[in-house]
């Protein structure tokens, strides 16, 4: 058997000398959780969002709520929920908002059209790209980029029209027969 | 030239470096007359296909593995697999036969190989990779995988730099070889935990997959494709004809199977197959079986060379073989460095000596005054628990209650792991925790 032990051993010793005798078995934190770590702390939310830890332990599951201060959305308070498995950052975090709203890039479901949350991900993107991301959807809904279809035609046919009904969805009234949850503060 | 055969006995094979290839160094070490190249003691170990996606190729990976390594002469085999064998296998994993379709793969490949090949023990695991823990791990010599996913990979090699680390003698450090193909690409490669680049230093090797965006998907489908995500992202949702999706349930791939037609139909798109939703649900790329057979032929001829020593392996200099046949035939042998950053191989952790009575608070302001961190803004967690975090607000509020609990009222123990972050360094600093012998 190849002695690899031998090649490296004086190397090895070295870092021995100062790592010994750390009784017990070391409980080496995951690199997914490493990784989010490592984007909280770089995490600048502003005034307009917040974060909320159901389990402070598990940082890979927590609730973004967002409140945007101008555009169609102001005066709303929408919640994600992220989660994250153990396989990011080569995979995105996945994203749900939690209230069934009215716009063209979230569909009745919660799911988002953001491109850096699926296809465009890559593992240099962090948490504060996706949550910059997702204010971006609040003060430029996005018409091209149709998830609601409804939504979106009514966006891109009539924007006076669709900012009526974003206010009539927001106050958890009903736009075309379909009724919206209620997300002023 | 010639080069070293396995079932070559008596005669040590001679061995001559390629043109320009490195010289290999001192007496090649013959195999042994006997033919068996280790020694009965010695035990390799096989992953193969794991979790999901079942026919993606990495079980007809395992089958050429397994039978490559039984007729080298690998004495002690353990195979893990926790899928079951599908018809769709039978093409190219040909240790299976039709009446063994629906039992476990590890199990059956096993009895076939050791019936086959003489004197060769197989142990059979039909589990998870993740079901076992490091000291199920620690008892083999050289681990070879067949793996099917990124998770699984990562997760195994974290492992094996985990048990690498902490081992204070040349047995812990067990070479692992990966093996991996789609369609007529293909690569191999030799880690030495702890040593050279591991697999989460190689990450950016791994292309994400390929996504449409959404809403393509929800309303200008265009492919068959899309119309499959349709049903399998948006309208499984919707309905939920099942609880729960199987993906390798015929009744649930089926369902999807119709509703994309129907959506297919909608927008005039032609093309869409019961095989192709399955394909693309599963995101199956087609396993080509000559590729299998040399990704694998290469990944057991270096298991033979870290094993016999006859040969330079893969390893200290060029660790990452990467084979490509979809133009042509080009492959590529190169060194991939170690990462100085890397999550799981990088700057292993640092022994911190700290009193466990001292608090949290105490401990965090001793990073600022520590020469190797000044930290002003140090947020601290272990694994599974959150200590501290400057930020977000609601994390600090909820974790701010630690910072005058002493570090054994926290639970944490005498060699506990920690990381500690700062957003005024770009990488972050991994401790382990060296508790001072309380006086009292």
């Amino acid at each position: 058997m190849l002695n690899i032990w031998s090649m490296k051993k004086k190397q090895k010793e070295a870092e021995n000398a100062e790592g010994q005798a750390a009784g017990g078995k070391r409980k080496k934190v995951t690199a997914a959780q490493l990784r989010v770590q490592k984007d909280l702390s770089e995490l600048s939310l502003g005034a307009t969002m917040k974060t909320d830890f159901p389990d402070p332990d598990n940082i890979l599951n927590f609730i973004l709520s967002i409140e945007p201060d101008e555009g169609m959305y102001r005066g709303g308070k929408f919640t994600f929920d992220f989660a994250i498995n153990q396989n990011f950052p080569h995979e995105p975090p996945k994203v749900l908002c939690r209230e069934k709203i009215y716009h063209p890039n979230i569909d009745l479901e919660g799911k988002v059209c953001l491109n850096i949350l699926r296809e465009d991900w890559k593992p240099v993107l962090n948490l504060n790209a996706v949550i910059v991301g997702l204010q971006f959807l609040f003060l430029e809904p996005n018409a091209s980029d149709p998830l609601n279809k409804e939504a979106a035609d009514d966006l891109r046919s009539n924007r006076e029209g669709f900012k009526r009904n974003v206010r009539t969805a927001m106050s958890g009234g009903s736009v075309k027969g379909a009724p919206y949850d209620r997300v002023l503060k | 030239m010639e080069v070293p055969r396995a079932n070559q006995t008596h005669a040590g094979p001679v061995y001559k470096p390629r043109s320009g290839g490195r010289r290999i160094s001192g007496p090649i070490r013959a195999v042994q007359d006997s033919g068996h190249v280790c020694h009965t003691s010695h035990r390799y170990f096989l992953l193969e296909t794991e979790t999901n996606g079942g026919g993606s190729g990495a079980g007809g990976l395992g089958c050429e593995i397994l039978k490559n390594l039984a007729m080298s002469k690998f004495k002690d085999i353990h195979v893990i697999d926790m899928d079951t064998i599908d018809i769709s296998n039978l093409n190219r994993q040909f240790l299976f036969r039709k009446s063994d379709v629906g039992k476990f793969k590890a199990e059956v490949a096993a009895k076939f190989v050791e019936q086959r090949v003489k004197g060769v023990k197989i142990t059979a695991h039909n589990k998870r990779i993740q079901d076992f823990d490091d000291e199920f791990y620690k008892q083999f010599q050289l681990v070879i995988c067949g793996l099917d996913s990124i998770e699984a990979r990562r997760w195994i090699n974290a492992m094996l730099v985990s048990i690498a680390e902490e081992s204070e003698d040349p047995d812990g450090v067990k070479p692992l070889i990966d093996g991996g193909t789609e369609g007529f690409k293909g690569q191999a490669r030799v880690i030495f935990p702890s040593f050279t680049s591991c697999i989460e230093c190689q990450l950016d090797m791994h292309a994400p997959r390929a996504a449409v965006p959404l809403c393509t998907i929800a309303s200008i489908p265009r492919q068959p494709e899309h119309c499959v995500e349709w049903a399998h992202v948006i309208a499984w949702e919707q309905e939920k004809p099942f609880p729960k999706l199987d993906k390798d349930d015929p009744e649930h791939v089926t369902w999807i199977y119709q509703k994309a037609l129907k959506r297919a139909e909608e927008f005039n798109i032609p093309g869409i197959t019961y095989s192709l939703t399955q394909g693309t649900i599963k995101n199956i790329i087609p396993a080509i079986a000559s590729t299998n057979a040399i990704i694998a032929a290469a990944c057991c001829n270096e298991a033979f060379k870290i094993a016999t020593t006859t040969a330079t392996c893969l390893g200290f200099e060029n660790n990452y073989m990467m084979y490509s046949g979809n133009d042509s035939i080009y492959t590529y042998t190169f060194k991939h460095e170690k990462k100085e950053d890397c999550p799981v191989c990088g700057r292993e952790a640092r022994p911190l000596d700290v009193d466990p009575n001292m608090t949290l608070q105490d401990l965090l302001d001793s990073f600022a005054v520590r020469p190797e961190a000044q930290l002003k803004k140090p947020s601290i967690r272990a694994e599974g628990k959150t200590l501290y975090m400057q930020v977000p607000q609601s994390l600090e509020e909820q974790t701010r209650p630690n910072l005058n609990k002493s570090l054994k009222d926290l639970g944490l123990e005498n060699g506990q792991e920690v990381v500690v972050t700062d957003p005024a360094f770009p990488l972050e600093f991994n401790f382990f925790f060296r508790f001072k012998a309380e006086s009292s």
